[in-house]
């Protein structure tokens, strides 16, 4: 099959398609339909992807390329690396689960399933995407179904939740676009591979006055970087994640978490870091204090929260800290540990944002306070809801502990101040995460409204199941996850370090040095 | 075997903790139990039959990253032995020891099944002890150091209705946490220095290590003192030393065999075996053990004085532990490690029998705890009392002084005293004086909680004392057999952890290069010298196995021919083994193989044997004087303890309120960071971020929200369909713009 990651891609769409073409009415029959359908093609695309796993070459650079003419003179360019192909692996490991999460939704089901279906494809488009342009649109587009599924199917503060978050991830991107039609200027490509060996000047030159160091590098790479930290979110521009959290649907909250705040991460990994080592080397110590101040300012945030959902959320900022600090210290158990960090998070906050769903769903609040003693009717859960919580908090032996300590030991090696300060995080997280888990789970059943509560279906059951198995299996045995990426990321800093040597930044760098290049 | 031993107890907690529903509760309970039992078997047979080399057995990759390389594996020296038994045997008896104490419990209704779950926590507690102790690299013993942290959290908070105990149990998890933050940046720094974190490697780079600069934070340092300190923070959170030290007496709201288990016998040593294993990066921080020595003497002192007005039994006997904790320390601090996996060992011995004993006690009482309502149980509880009668002659250190007869403690606590004394440094000698201090208050304590317990009148509810009975049989033996221990341990390897040089060489299975001390004299003892006299005998052997042949050949070489000058240590010796003489161009000296690595320098156990007379009988003395003034107090004048409170109630205040640690930490770091907390979240995440940065676009959404509330939320649909045209539009002016170009 020669175009492997197109049909990847676009079964979802073409499931979609058929939802939004011939299913018709509304009835339960009608739901049941649209669901399995949908969780069809989900698992088709899952299915599928399982033999680009397979039939990947650890450091082999970009396969399964497909290459077209498409609209306008553009091209359509469709590849992945070992850097992207995990990320691809994730999304269409976890799209069945988020669909299976909203079985029991009603409202607007057929709706509600197009845009997740959409919205696979356009992340799968994100990671596959070896055309700038391309990438591109994937990127925006996906804003699309996250904000409708933010906006229609969302709480009660829905609409001021989506517009915060389209904001401030549409105004980041504005920039992006600048940066791109410059570099389109600049290298005469849109093709990402050829980006990738083609180098942007980094001489200083001066832009209204100001003396910008690095040049045309800083330049670009401040402008994708407005985009990839609101993405990320990085902190001070994280505050519209915690909002469209609490509003958005558990099954939204669970894309948004587990893949959607992917999106930053890998675009630091695949376009600053490699096409402008000279900026990214110059601005390394800003992005890396700024995330050390993520990880204590959003844990310490966490402490104060009173609503589930929120509190993950902050959480999530803070280990989305982890991975920028540990993309930014240039090496190899940095970025290793940042990919794994994000491969990982996507099991562990998908789950923990489910295990809040788990609960709204009976009790229709988030309120911490509204629950306490769970463990006395649900024991199933809170056995699920404490390996999830300790994954969370970094305990080896799950997925969240490989990642998390080989980025603070890439931070080491980079500035041990980054390292030292961003360790706190390990003390700050246990404490929020053991302080929500014994509000919400420990304690007596003292709450009448609780006394009737359910443990988990098996439908439910099912749910957790794989996460549970991948957050184990990843955490004892990280090998199959970090053999793929390592050589792809050897490359990468074997070329940044080539770059950062020959711009010498001993001294500042200068326009007859970047001319005699 | 070092797998089954490893293995047995997870399956254990596996089949107990999720089988139980299939097989009923009861089987469950004996099939973790019986593999502990067959691990704790397979331990005592690993234990003495091995010849102090190290083997190494790998299982499966573990993080690989570059140049980092980490398997799961088994790494099997001495250390290893003694861990291994401590913690099968002591968890093998606290297993059937729960049987009897976890019958019947008040914290659970009837009809719910809270065993299965408990003795699921314990396997699964000892596997992870269990992995820390075997761990060849530093990321695995993490991997046990955080294990063993969840399971002792579970355990705490294992009567979850409690409030205090689910606090509890987060405050030893959180504080616990806090020494992790020093281990996770102790071993950063070591894979930075390194390039590794397999003991092999980070043994043979000490020397390397101690002439290297480390730029940590503000400046420069020596990196094996960085190095040695963060790993040291970790130890003194999991060992629970002074200002990391909170979370202990609280884990006491964890059912009594857990306290046996988890903190006074295993889990709270991790930190000094962790001192002992890294001795070979230990031995080249001076400052470091330097301040080893000082907590760890601070703390025996600190905890010995707040032991001394507690009331409730269990914890009395958790600063005990602490204090206890803090010899150990002081041994290693000093450079007798040795000595302090002595003390650790015996120990265990005699205070698990202590904890156990005063469950037996607790249980007999229906969950009374406080020594108050107690008195007069000697005959109510005959074999309880003889058991905890022979913990407290233990723990107090009796014996006949200046020969090697007496107690488990005894000889252990005086071999760590005499330590102190001889390392002839300051911080040695105020350990020195704090430990015999401490020493006095140990004995009166620990003859109070005696003296309160089983004579006397009976105080306290009548009823209670009425009903007061004797445990069964399943908790009585395994009393018996730790008695037995807390007699004997001490008197059998006296010799092996504290004889001569040779012995505990062998024993540890260092080579004879760290004989160098025999003889004082003798400073030139070159390792490269030793290692050519004796390569010729050895040179057949495999490249890791310097400890065993050589061990042998160092009785009779070690005393002759070593006195010339150490100048030529990078020269290779051409017949010793090629690993060996790599390492040695390298790094100059330093640890070669052995399980523990003493510096050829130090000769603080020498020292200790030759200590003067009355070093030797302090410790002894001191604890007649504990004794005597528990027993004029507490017997003899009951009324004198209530006067001396009065009287002293400044002091008395003091003493009670723990040195009003919790109170300072929760003033100093709990409330602030909750404040800190809500103070960003309203302020800098509402007011400045939300309100400065994102002001223009704050004014905008109000505005859209309006447009957008009035219309149907179907009408999103419209925005989303103008952003799609938005992005087309971008588009297509990029796309003339570009073909312009």
């Amino acid at each position: 099959m020669d175009n492997l990651l197109s049909i990847i891609c676009f079964v979802p769409t073409l499931a979609a398609g058929i939802l939004a073409l011939f299913l018709r009415g509304d009835d339960a029959a009608a739901q049941k339909n649209a669901k399995w359908l949908a969780l069809i093609a989900t698992s088709v695309s899952f299915l599928l992807s399982l033999f680009v796993l397979a039939g990947f070459q650890p450091g082999a650079g970009f396969q399964f390329v497909e290459e077209g003419e498409w609209i306008l003179g553009l091209t359509y360019k469709m590849g992945v690396d070992g850097i992207s192909v995990l990320f691809v692996l994730l999304t269409t490991f976890l799209m069945p689960i988020v669909i299976l999460s909203c079985w029991d939704v009603t409202t607007r089901v057929k709706e509600y399933m197009i845009a997740f279906l959409l919205l696979e494809t356009l992340m799968l488009g994100v990671f596959m995407a070896l055309d700038m342009v391309l990438f591109y649109l994937f990127f925006e587009a996906g804003l699309i179904p996250m904000f409708l599924i933010i906006g229609i199917w969302g709480g009660k503060e829905r609409i001021y939740a989506a517009f915060k978050f389209f904001l401030y991830t549409f105004l980041g991107s504005v920039l992006m676009l600048v940066a791109m039609i410059a570099m389109y200027s600049d290298a005469g490509t849109t093709d990402i591979p050829t980006l990738l060996e083609h180098e942007f000047s980094y001489g200083t030159i001066s832009v209204m006055g100001f003396q910008v160091v690095g040049g045309l590098q800083t330049m670009l790479w401040l402008a994708f970087f407005a985009s990839f930290a609101v993405k990320m979110p990085m902190w001070p521009v994280h505050t519209w994640l915690p909002d469209a959290h609490v509003q958005a649907p558990t099954a939204g909250s669970v894309v948004l978490a587990a893949i959607l705040l992917k999106l930053g991460g890998y675009g630091f990994i695949r376009f600053s870091l490699p096409m402008f080592p000279v900026a990214s080397e110059l601005l390394a110590p800003f992005v890396l204090w700024i995330s050390a101040i993520a990880i204590v300012y959003t844990s310490l945030v966490a402490l104060a929260q009173t609503d589930m959902k929120k509190l993950i959320a902050y959480s999530s900022v803070a280990h989305m800290g982890y991975v920028t600090a540990g993309i930014f210290s240039a090496n190899q158990q940095g970025l290793d540990g940042a990919i794994f960090q994000m491969i990982s998070h996507g099991f562990i906050s998908g789950a923990l944002f489910l295990c809040v769903g788990v609960i709204y769903d009976r009790m229709h609040t988030r309120e911490i306070d509204a629950y306490g003693g769970l463990v006395n009717r649900m024991p199933a859960y809170a056995l699920i809801f404490m390996l999830f919580t300790m994954a969370n908090v970094g305990l080896p032996g799950t997925s969240g502990f490989v990642g998390e300590f080989l980025t603070l030991m890439g931070m080491f090696q980079t500035n041990t101040w980054v390292a030292a300060v961003a360790t706190t995080g390990v003390i700050l997280s246990a404490a929020y995460a053991l302080w929500l888990y014994r509000r919400v789970v420990m304690g007596a059943l003292i709450k009448e409204s609780l006394k009737t509560i359910q443990d988990l279906t098996p439908r439910e059951k099912w749910i957790f199941a794989p996460l549970v198995a991948m957050t184990l299996l990843l955490g004892v045995y990280p090998a199959p996850v970090l053999d793929r990426i390592g050589p792809a990321v050897a490359d990468l800093l074997t070329n940044y370090d080539d770059a950062v040597a020959a711009a010498d930044l001993g001294q500042p760098a200068d326009t007859e040095v970047a001319e005699a290049q | 075997m070092a797998t089954i031993i490893l293995f047995a107890p997870l399956i254990g907690a596996l089949i107990c903790g999720f089988g139980w529903r299939i097989i009923g509760e009861k089987p469950a309970q004996w099939v973790s139990t019986g593999l502990l039992f067959l691990a704790a078997f397979l331990s005592w047979i690993v234990f003495l039959t091995h010849d102090g080399t190290t083997q190494q057995i790998p299982i499966l990759r573990w993080i690989e990253s570059g140049t980092l390389a980490t398997d799961w594996a088994i790494r099997l020296d001495r250390l290893t032995a003694i861990m291994l038994i401590v913690i099968t045997t002591v968890s093998a008896l606290v297993h059937l020891y729960s049987f009897g104490y976890m019958a019947h419990d008040e914290n659970f209704k009837e009809g719910e099944s809270y065993r299965p779950r408990f003795f699921a926590y314990l396997s699964f507690f000892t596997f992870a002890m269990l992995m820390l102790v075997t761990a060849d690299n530093l990321i695995q013993m993490f991997f046990g150091w955080e294990g063993v942290g969840v399971a002792s959290y579970l355990l705490i908070g294992f009567y979850y209705r409690k409030p205090s105990a689910n606090a509890a149990a987060i405050k030893a998890f959180v504080v616990n946490r806090v020494g992790d933050f020093g281990f996770a940046l102790g071993i950063f720094a070591l894979f930075f220095m390194v390039d590794s974190v397999n003991l092999d490697d980070i043994f043979a780079a000490g020397p390397q290590l101690a002439e290297t600069q480390l730029t940590f934070l503000w400046r420069d340092w020596t990196a094996s003192e960085v190095i040695a300190v963060l790993l040291f923070i970790g130890a003194m959170g999991k060992s629970a030393q002074l200002f990391l030290h909170t979370w202990l007496p609280d884990a006491m709201e964890g059912p009594t065999p857990v306290s046996a288990l988890i903190h006074a016998a295993t889990m709270v040593t991790a930190g000094v075996f962790l001192v002992c294993r890294m001795s070979p990066i230990m031995e080249y921080a001076p400052s470091a053990t330097a301040f080893v020595t000082v907590i760890g003497a601070s703390t025996a002192f600190f905890a010995a004085t707040v032991g001394l007005v507690q009331n409730d039994i269990k914890r009395v006997i958790a600063y005990s532990t602490c204090s206890q904790l803090g010899y150990m320390f002081v041994a290693a601090g000093v450079g007798v490690y040795s000595v302090a996996m002595f003390h650790l060992f015996t120990h265990a011995f005699f205070k698990a029998m202590l904890f156990l004993g005063a469950g037996s006690v607790i249980h007999g009482m229906h969950h009374e705890q406080d020594m108050r309502n107690y008195g007069g149980l000697k005959d109510k509880l005959p074999y309880t009392f003889l058991a905890m009668l022979i913990g407290t002659l233990a723990i107090t250190g009796v014996g006949i002084p200046l020969t090697h007869i007496g107690f488990a403690g005894f000889l252990s606590k005086d071999a760590v005293i005499e330590s102190a004394f001889g390392a002839q440094s300051q911080p040695g000698m105020y350990a020195f004086w704090l430990l015999v201090l401490a020493a006095a208050m140990t004995s009166f304590y620990s003859w109070r909680l005696m003296f309160l317990t089983f004579w006397g009148d009976p105080r306290g509810d009548k009823h209670t004392h009425e009903h007061a009975h004797e445990s069964p049989m399943v908790m009585l033996a395994p009393l018996g057999v730790l008695a037995l221990g807390s007699v004997l341990a001490g008197m059998i390897w006296y010799g092996s952890f504290f004889g001569d040089h040779a012995q505990v060489n062998r024993f540890f299975g260092i080579p004879e290069h760290s004989e160098a001390a025999e003889d004082h004299g003798e400073e030139g003892a070159s390792a490269t010298e030793e290692q050519a006299a004796s390569g010729s005998e050895t040179a057949a052997g495999s490249t890791d196995d310097a400890g065993e042949g050589v061990g042998e050949a160092v009785e009779e070489l070690a005393q002759g021919d070593v006195t010339e000058a150490v100048d030529d240590a990078t020269e290779p010796t051409e017949d010793s083994h090629a690993a060996d003489a790599t390492h040695g161009e390298v790094m100059a000296g330093g640890w070669e193989a052995g399980a523990i690595y003493m510096a050829p320098e130090n000769h603080v156990m020498d020292d200790a044997h030759h200590a003067p007379t009355w070093v030797k009988v302090s410790p002894f003395f001191a604890m007649l004087l504990g004794l005597g003034l528990s027993w004029l107090m507490y017997i003899r004048r009951p009324d004198l303890p209530g006067r001396l409170a009065e009287s002293q109630p400044f002091l008395y205040q003091f003493l009670l309120n723990k040195w009003y640690f919790d109170e300072i930490y929760d003033a100093v770091f709990v409330r602030p960071a909750k404040k800190i907390g809500r103070f960003l979240w309203t302020r800098g995440d509402g007011a400045v971020i939300d309100g400065g940065i994102n002001g223009v676009a704050m004014g905008l959404i109000p505005l859209l929200t309006r447009y957008a509330g009035r219309a149907q939320s179907g009408y999103l649909f419209h925005y989303a369909f103008a952003m799609v045209l938005g992005i087309a539009l971008l588009i297509t002016w990029m796309t003339l713009g570009g073909g312009a170009e």
